[in-house]
């Protein structure tokens, strides 16, 4: 026998449920309780950059949309600092880096407006493409899936990003990245999420 | 000199896999593919900053918080209490905790949920609160029922309150479910039995914890909430690029 090693472990993750929304967002489960909600608001009021909706569907193996889902969002702000003591460097005054948004009951669709994030340093030598990390967890995902949305207009950033480059089928990373489009003067990027089967979004062990 | 590194790698034998068909939801929301498995970066060791400006004071009384003045819920009145660690038994402070539930009679308050057993007019059934410098943290709640859920015919989830924690860091952030001591339905359920050890099953049952309790008034629980470990080692190396 050997000495025991004295580590706790990790608590379980269990599922979100279908009610999370209780928690997390409860004016969408359909009541007022808090004096304010968290994380509806991304970027605070000063934030410098580019004005971005993101927006898309989570989509199980069927093909159908997932409709009781939850995202959180994680990013830098325009200059590539995280509102955060090891985050790189200062933020803008209220600035926060982190959303949440829920999908419509009736249509799935999910959508958060924030600022385009800068790019951030790389783990080792150079910079990260620009990139939101998203955290989704639903009924039946028993622990919550990260993953990472690119832009489709930083091609040459996408193209030396450290992560998308570990990824070995070049056929998947084209699922890491947003569609930029334009509508009523707004710029918008869609990210469908696919959990299963064909074009299934890469999904990180972080 | 010391430098704080990347997180310990999450044991994914230990933590639920993603495909358990006994939950049934879970065969078509599951990834066929492997994840891709990521060395941290800045992106993944920081995570949201909260403070006691973003919460109130009574969010972590289920209690009070929705009750109208004078009226209380229905139910069996307990304290949920316990300190959130890491792997390396730190506490860590100043992190947020948000929780929900079901009445006493198994109902949620939700649009979605049409469960024949009533709403109680004055439970909401969620709170949150932020750790002390120990890393602590207290709910006072009713406790809640179990509830019937269309997976096989005829399961019950045992009793359980959600709980949603971040930690410091965006790889730490964490979903689960609190499941009471001495509940016969815990080990008949398919969402408890997705975690695949006894062992691990085991860490999230709340033990009765009597020198909690408020005599002729509450009686009390504790679970502790474990979030990954940080390397702290001369040896960590290059995660800033050099």
């Amino acid at each position: 026998m050997v000495q025991k090693l004295d580590y706790l472990k990790e608590t379980p993750s269990q599922t979100a449920g279908p009610y999370v929304h209780i928690g997390l967002a409860p004016g969408a489960a359909g009541f007022d309780i808090y004096r304010q909600e968290l994380g509806w608001d991304i970027t605070g009021p000063n934030a410098k950059g580019e004005r971005i909706r993101v927006e898309g569907l989570v989509i199980d193996g069927t093909g159908s949309p997932v409709k009781d889902v939850l995202l959180e969002a994680w990013q830098a702000n325009s200059e590539g600092n995280y509102a955060h003591p090891e985050g790189g460097g200062d933020v803008e005054d209220g600035f926060r880096g982190w959303g949440r948004v829920i999908t419509d009951f009736e249509t799935g669709e999910w959508a958060f407006e924030t600022v385009k994030p800068g790019r951030t340093q790389g783990r080792n030598v150079g910079l990260q493409a620009p990139h939101i990390n998203l955290w989704v967890v639903a009924r039946g995902i028993n622990v919550g899936l990260n993953t990472r949305l690119y832009f489709e207009d930083e091609a040459e950033a996408n193209a030396e990003d450290p992560v998308l480059n570990i990824i070995e089928w070049e056929r998947r990373r084209a699922t890491l990245i947003a569609k930029r489009s334009e509508r009523d003067g707004q710029i918008v990027y869609r990210f469908d999420i696919k959990l299963q089967g064909q074009d299934e979004t890469v999904f990180f062990d972080i | 000199m010391t430098t704080k590194g990347e997180f310990y790698q999450r044991d994914r034998e230990w933590q639920p896999p993603a495909l358990t068909p006994d939950y049934k939801t879970s065969v078509a929301r599951s990834p066929q593919y492997s994840l891709i498995s990521l060395q941290n970066s800045v992106s993944e060791i920081t995570g949201p900053v909260f403070g006691h400006n973003d919460i109130d004071p009574i969010d972590n009384d289920l209690i009070l918080n929705y009750a109208k003045p004078g009226e209380s819920p229905i139910g069996e009145r307990i304290i949920v209490h316990g300190r959130v660690l890491d792997e390396n038994g730190r506490p860590i402070p100043n992190t947020l905790v948000e929780a929900w539930q079901a009445n006493a009679g198994g109902r949620y308050r939700h649009k979605k949920d049409t469960y024949l057993a009533p709403i109680d007019p004055n439970f909401g059934g969620c709170g949150r609160t932020v750790t002390d410098e120990n890393g602590y943290y207290i709910f006072r709640t009713i406790k809640p029922g179990a509830y019937p859920w269309r997976n096989w015919v005829n399961n019950w989830r045992p009793a359980h309150i959600h709980m949603s924690i971040f930690g410091t860091a965006f790889t730490q952030r964490l979903i689960t479910q609190c499941y009471f001591e001495g509940d016969p339905l815990i080990d008949k359920c398919p969402i408890v039995k997705t975690i695949p050890c006894q062992q691990g099953r085991d860490s999230l049952v709340a033990a009765l914890d009597l020198n909690a309790t408020i005599p002729l008034d509450t009686i009390a629980y504790k679970f502790d909430i474990v979030l990954r470990g940080r390397r702290s080692t001369v040896f960590e190396n290059r995660l800033e690029g050099n």
